[in-house]
Order: C-alpha cells, then structure tokens, then sequence
C-alpha cells in the first residue's frame, strides 16, 4: 500500500496508529487504513476504490454475495466493519437474491445500503432489480462487469448489466478507479434525491478496473459528510403511522405508477448533472454528466465507448490525431438515463459515429448501438454509423483493435465497408 | 376495536396525486372483497356465548367485537365456513346466498 499525502497532516491521530505508521512505512497496510485525511492519495484497484468510497458514504445495511471479480469489494467492506472504521450491519445471506431483498427491506425503514455483484449473480438478482426500482428504493449497487454463462466464464464483459437495462435502475459505467470511488458517492446523491429515488448500478469493467491498481484521491469524511447528508425518507416505516408498503395495483391505477418510474428517470438527468457540479465545487473533480465527448469539436468519426475501454480509446485518438486524422471519442457514462442531447447533437457535428458494443443482442447488434441509433435516427442527420462488437468473454481490446474500428469507419465513409456491423478480432475466418 | 372501513376511492387527476411507488398509510380499503363467496356464516345471537373463538381462527380477520357481541364484517367474508365448523355452541350456521339470477335456495 502506497500512500503520499498532499494535504495536511491527518487529524485525530491515536498513539497507536502513530506507533503503527512508524513501524510499518514500508509494509503493505489495508486500503481502508488510509480514510479521512484530507486529501490523501493512495494507490488502489478499482474493487477497493469502491470500497473507501462505500465506507465514505456511511451506509446503514451492507448485504451481498462475494462472486468474482466483486469479491474484494465485500472483503474490504467486511474488514472495515470487523475492525469498527464502519459502522454497518454487514448481512451475509445465503444468495444474491436475498441480498438485494435485505437491501429492499433496510431501505424501507430510511436504511441507507449498499450491495454488490457480478454476472451470474446479477442475473439471479433480476426479480429483485424490477422490485427495488418499483419500489423506490433509493439502493447503491456495483456491479463487476463480467461475461455470462455459458460458456462459463470469469472473464470481463458487458453483457450482465446491459441484458438488464430496462429493469429501471440507473446505470452508470466508470472508466477507472477514482470515477468509481467518486460515483459511489455521487450515486447516493443522485438515487436519495426526492425527484429520483431510483436505485444506482455502478459498474466497474471485470478486472480490467475491478483488479487493476491505481493512485486515487480519497475524500475526508468531513467532506463527504458535508456533501451527502444522511437519508430521509418520505415512507419511513413506522408504529405511529403505519404503511401498507409494496402492494399490488390493478389495471386501473398499474400504469401510473410505471409513469411515475419513467419520469423519476428523466428528471434524474438534471440530478445527475446537478451532482456532478456540486462534487466538483467540494472535491475538484467531475465527470460531465450523462456522458463526456473527447476532442470531438472538429471530428469527423467518433467512438462511442462504455466503461474501461475509453482509457485506451482516448490513448488511439491521440495518437491518430498526431497522425492528422480528425477523430474523437464519446464516453457513455450513463445507459439510463441515455445521453440521447448529446448523442443527436454530436450528430449533428460529424460523418460517422462507431459504437464499441462489449455484448451483444445475438441475432441483431449490440446494446449500446441500438441505443446511440435510435437516438441519431431522431436527429435524422443521416450519418454513417457502424457497430463492433469486440472484448467479449474478456478479450482484450487493444490499440490496433481500435484503430481498425477508425480503419472501418474511414471505409464506410468511402463506400468501401458495407457491414454496418462486425466482430473485431474474431480470430477465426467466417463465412460472410 | 380499530378496524378500517372502506373509504370511496377518489380517481385521481393529476400524477401529483399519486404516492412515490406502492406506498400508502395502512388500512386505506376502497374495494369490499367477498364477491366469490357462495355460502354467509349467520351467527344466533342468542346462542353465542361470546368465547371468540371464531374470531380465532377466521382467516379473514373479519370477525369483531361490537358492543361486547360478535359481529362479522361481510365486506370481506369469504364465505369459507370456519367459524361455524369451530363453533362448539353451533351459533354459525353457513347459509346459500342469494344472488341476482342465481336460485335462490
């Protein structure tokens, strides 16, 4: 464990731990040793970024299922509770299913909570997901990225997350440790807003950024304390006002409440850029809401990406850029709600637009594609869009790999590719 | 005893008038539910000794006290007899119920 401090020296600060610090510069110490200084640096995978920002948030009820590559998510959370840094009910439950219902069941009572998962776990989640968001449960979720069986795999893709994208949760994607760390923060912002109380699925790329280790700033307490007051619910369960919660609607009344999902979704927009804001103003960072072009302004074809991809992306635009081509990059940082502004009027701006899809729809295209198209269609500026789907079960996607999406974008433009969608990097000819 | 009665159900207007998702205060009943009972336990008064023990076992909760005497909230009845199989002074007796174009026996 590496740590640098930037700010002052840390408050509070018991002769213990000073005999501890003494003894063990050198020594690897736990991630969650290094909490509520200010400003203080430390050099952690993506998994316990989530961690120290979870801890940050002070939920009430922590409950999950350990599957790889979410394990060290719930091992750190674990060792904080263990060791008293967090002051959690840590439930171990016997199924995904059941941590997502314990989270359901704290939430009602104004419990704030936190769970986590992965793949296969996610997908036994799925009852529960509708059932928390009709609900309105203002839960925080992560999700490792990770392909879905069969074949089985441990591996990295898209395909959990993006196959539940209408279970009417928010869907936010980070591209490295520190997003990660910050929108475990902003999440809770976001979903405990009066105008959303929907929950949040964060999502970290399987290993890519769940096991890979970076230097991140983590926020004092005080301040995210200051940023995220505790959490008030409307329907707090209660003897002197007692709540029939969770009940059934018929046919005449059924719709409105779906409505009612629909519009919290929307008005999640503005949150969600509101949020950004105000954790810019506290901490310096933000991330641009809904989604953050990337050397856009005078592009003629841009990349569409999702998650840990759009570090590489941004490296092969620069690169191509030196090399005089006009190119940008567009990260989705949102699925739901969709950047559908941004994405119509990036349009507007460029000749063809290419979407990284790591998942697939098989049979038609990817998820993300249909998405960005639907929205271009609405725009009805006619540009050249083309889909790769590419990183599934875990493949790298490298820096050629991209370049040969720009490759076929540039021959799409010329009339030269006629597929408007391809696999990148197959490996294998097939009969097309 | 506090039992909620059934409220008229005003429709609503405007989304406004909707509760945040499937939450409401408890015991706001707009619908009576006894439409598919075919037999009505009718209770002797005379008879009743007061022990409660139908209200005991209804699986309705719709047997109550008024006044100290035994009262069944017929909104909610099911009709599934119970009561009257449990009642050791066999004061309930279920009878066919009439209803419109069904015989009336």
């Amino acid at each position: 464990m590496l740590v640098e401090k930037a700010g002052e020296a840390p408050k509070e600060i018991s002769p213990k731990r000073q005999k501890e610090k003494q003894t063990e510069t050198s020594a690897k110490k736990p991630v969650h040793e290094t909490v509520g200084k200010p400003r203080e640096k430390v050099f952690a995978s993506g998994n316990e970024a989530v961690a120290l920002g979870v801890r940050l948030a002070r939920p009430h009820v922590i409950s999950a299922y350990p599957i790889t590559p979410q394990t060290t998510v719930v091992e750190r959370l674990s060792e904080m509770v263990e060791d008293g840094s967090l002051k959690s009910e840590f439930m171990h439950v016997e199924s995904e299913h059941s941590a997502l219902s314990a989270c359901m069941g704290a939430s009602s009572i104004g419990a704030r909570t936190f769970t986590a998962t992965s793949s296969q776990g996610l997908l036994y989640m799925a009852e529960c997901l509708h059932y928390a968001s009709g609900g309105r449960f203002p839960i925080v979720m992560m999700n490792a990225n990770r392909s879905l069986a069969l074949p089985w795999s441990i591996y990295g893709d898209q395909r959990d997350s993006l196959s539940l994208l209408d279970c009417g949760w928010i869907q936010v994607y980070a591209e490295d440790a520190q997003e990660s760390l910050d929108m475990v923060i902003q999440s809770y912002a976001i979903a405990e807003n009066l105008k959303v109380l929907t929950p949040v699925m964060l999502n970290l790329d399987g290993f890519a950024l769940t096991h890979t280790y970076e230097v991140l700033e983590v926020p004092s307490s005080e301040d995210v304390d200051a940023f995220l007051p505790p959490f008030q619910t409307p329907y707090k369960m209660d003897l002197n006002s007692p709540k029939n919660m969770a009940f059934s609607s018929g046919p005449g009344d059924n719709m409105q409440f779906k409505y009612q999902q629909h519009k919290a979704m929307l008005d999640a927009i503005d949150v969600i850029r509101d949020v950004d804001e105000s954790f810019f103003r506290l901490f310096g960072r933000r991330y641009g809401g809904l989604a953050e072009d990337y050397r856009c302004d005078d592009a003629e074809m841009v990349l569409v990406t999702l998650g840990s991809i759009t570090g590489t992306c941004r490296v092969v635009v620069d690169e191509l850029r030196q090399e005089g081509w006009k190119v940008g990059l567009l990260k989705i940082r949102f699925m739901r709600p969709f950047p559908e502004k941004e994405i119509m009027e990036l349009s507007c701006r460029v000749r063809a637009v290419g979407v990284i899809d790591k998942d697939i729809s098989f049979g038609y295209e990817g998820t993300v594609f249909t998405n960005v198209n639907s929205a271009i269609a609405k725009a009805r500026t006619g540009i050249l869009t083309m889909n790769f789907i590419a990183g599934l079960g875990g493949r790298d996607i490298s820096r050629q790999d991209i370049r040969q999406m720009f490759l076929h974008l540039q021959e799409g433009l010329l009339g030269l590719e006629k597929n408007s969608m391809q696999f990148i990097n197959l490996r294998v000819a097939i009969d097309e | 005893m506090n039992r909620p009665s059934i409220t008229k159900y005003k429709t609503p207007e405007h989304i406004s008038e909707y509760p945040i998702g499937p939450c409401y205060q408890a015991g706001h009943l707009v619908t009576e539910n006894a439409g598919w009972r075919t037999e009505k336990p009718i209770l002797d008064k005379e008879k009743c000794t007061g022990c409660f023990y139908c209200y005991l076992c209804c699986p309705e909760g719709v047997i109550f006290k008024l006044d100290g005497k035994i009262e069944i909230d017929y909104s909610f009845c099911k009709g599934c007899g119970i009561c009257a199989r449990v009642c050791k002074s066999e004061a309930i007796v279920m009878i066919r119920e009439a209803k419109d174009g069904a015989d009336g026996c």
